[in-house]
């Protein structure tokens, strides 16, 4: 009798932060073992208005987190009474992941833009330091693009730039990574609020071998 | 199973030669690097070289094996061997041991009769023509870099820049690749061996 394995979302996942905002990418692959569960995930989650995370792992475990942070980010915005910081979304993640680190394995990047600190991307290592950087990459897909997102990235992008920086990232992860692929989904963040977007498998852009 | 880590290389062709090129570390375990300067790139004939990934001792006795069958074969055909040749002898070495060996080859050069080439022979033994290729434990991280960068006919110093590049980014992000970059431009004309130090490299945004 055939087992069936765990949903996975061994995926590609990328967030940057531009100068007033962020951007998050993801592919659309969700397997379960060799086989493609579903090609379509959006894999970038709202935790608020303006803070998305991505999520990679497993595929239950990380939208239960990000569900449970959703929940908790609403109750302490109304408590505050205005919208809640990045790294306040950051921590609620990096203290469910941490308290459960045993029983979970999922991995999750939080990106947004609060008033306070502008467009942050935020991001847990595995052992749970959790530290902000200008751009993170993760899931299985992170690997092959490493070398590309060294050489590529720099301060200070334009929205658009950072936009076309973060699909062609995804473009070539997914075109090496058997974990990753579909279409791309990509989030971006600024004051004005969060603006989603869907690239199609045949409108990413291709390289010198395809 | 002990996971031996293999380092990194590439072979890259352009517009009248090829570019092989590797880091330059050797390391026990992934642990205790046990030189800082090993020299990866094997001369098997005047214009054709191999570089070694994964376990070098078996690396080594691969091509000091190969290298005597292809000057052997050279001398038999009174020319220089084809690139495809000196694969090919790497790739029965590989394929008939598979169960003792575990390396990797990339084999680069230049011939009379197709110009520049580069072959790579994998794990078990099956042997490959490609453009371009890269290999061992670093190169998971340029994968995205080469597909976006590489562009078929570049100059010499296109493809210099290119392998320099792949190489930077793959040694700071393995912890078994390191050292020096060393490169070897063949070409019809001869051969020319580039080492780059450490402190030489290309810098890239958080350095």
């Amino acid at each position: 009798m055939a087992k069936t394995k765990e949903l996975s979302n061994d995926t590609t996942i990328i967030a940057i932060e531009f100068d007033g905002g962020v951007v998050l990418g993801s592919d659309s692959r969700v397997s379960a073992g060799e086989t493609v569960v579903n090609r379509v995930m959006n894999k970038l989650s709202l935790l608020h208005d303006k803070i998305y995370c991505a999520l990679s792992g497993s595929a239950a475990d990380a939208q239960t987190i990000a569900e449970m942070v959703n929940y908790q980010l609403d109750v302490h915005s109304i408590e505050v009474g205005e919208d809640p910081q990045v790294r306040s979304a950051a921590s609620l993640v990096k203290n469910i992941s941490y308290k459960y680190k045993e029983e979970l394995s999922a991995h999750l990047i939080v990106a947004g833009w609060d008033k306070r600190g502008g467009g942050q991307v935020s991001v847990r290592d595995l052992n749970g330091l959790l530290s902000r950087q200008p751009f993170a990459v993760g899931g299985s897909g992170s690997a092959y693009v490493y070398g590309f997102v060294d050489a590529e990235y720099r301060k200070a992008m334009s929205k658009e730039d950072c936009q076309q920086f973060v699909v062609n990232t995804l473009s070539l992860a997914m075109s090496r990574d058997g974990s990753s692929g579909g279409v791309a989904y990509l989030v971006t963040i600024d004051e004005k609020g969060a603006e989603e977007k869907c690239i199609l498998g045949n409108e990413l852009p291709t390289f010198y071998d395809q | 199973m002990f996971n031996t880590p293999d380092h990194h290389l590439g072979g890259v062709t352009f517009n009248g030669g090829v570019i092989i090129g590797s880091d330059s570390r050797a390391s026990i375990g992934g642990y205790y690097v046990s030189s800082k300067t090993i020299n990866k790139l094997i001369q098997v004939h005047d214009r054709i070289f191999c570089c070694i990934a994964g376990s070098l001792a078996d690396a080594q006795a691969v091509t000091k094996a190969a290298k005597f069958q292809i000057s052997f074969h050279s001398i038999q055909m009174e020319s220089p061997p084809l690139v495809k040749a000196a694969a090919s002898v790497l790739r029965e070495l590989c394929y008939n041991n598979k169960e003792e060996l575990q390396a990797g080859f990339i084999t680069a050069g230049w011939d009379r009769k197709k110009g520049p080439q580069v072959y790579t022979v994998a794990l078990g033994g099956m042997l490959l023509s490609q453009p371009f290729t890269i290999g061992g434990s670093g190169s998971t991280y340029i994968y995205g870099y080469a597909d976006a960068k590489y562009k078929p006919d570049m100059s010499k110093e296109e493809c210099l820049q290119f392998a320099t590049n792949a190489l930077a980014l793959a040694m700071g992000r393995d912890n078994v690749s390191g050292g020096v970059a060393h490169l070897v431009v063949i070409t019809e004309e001869g051969v020319e061996h580039v080492v780059i130090p450490g402190d030489k490299l290309p810098k890239f945004h958080d350095e």
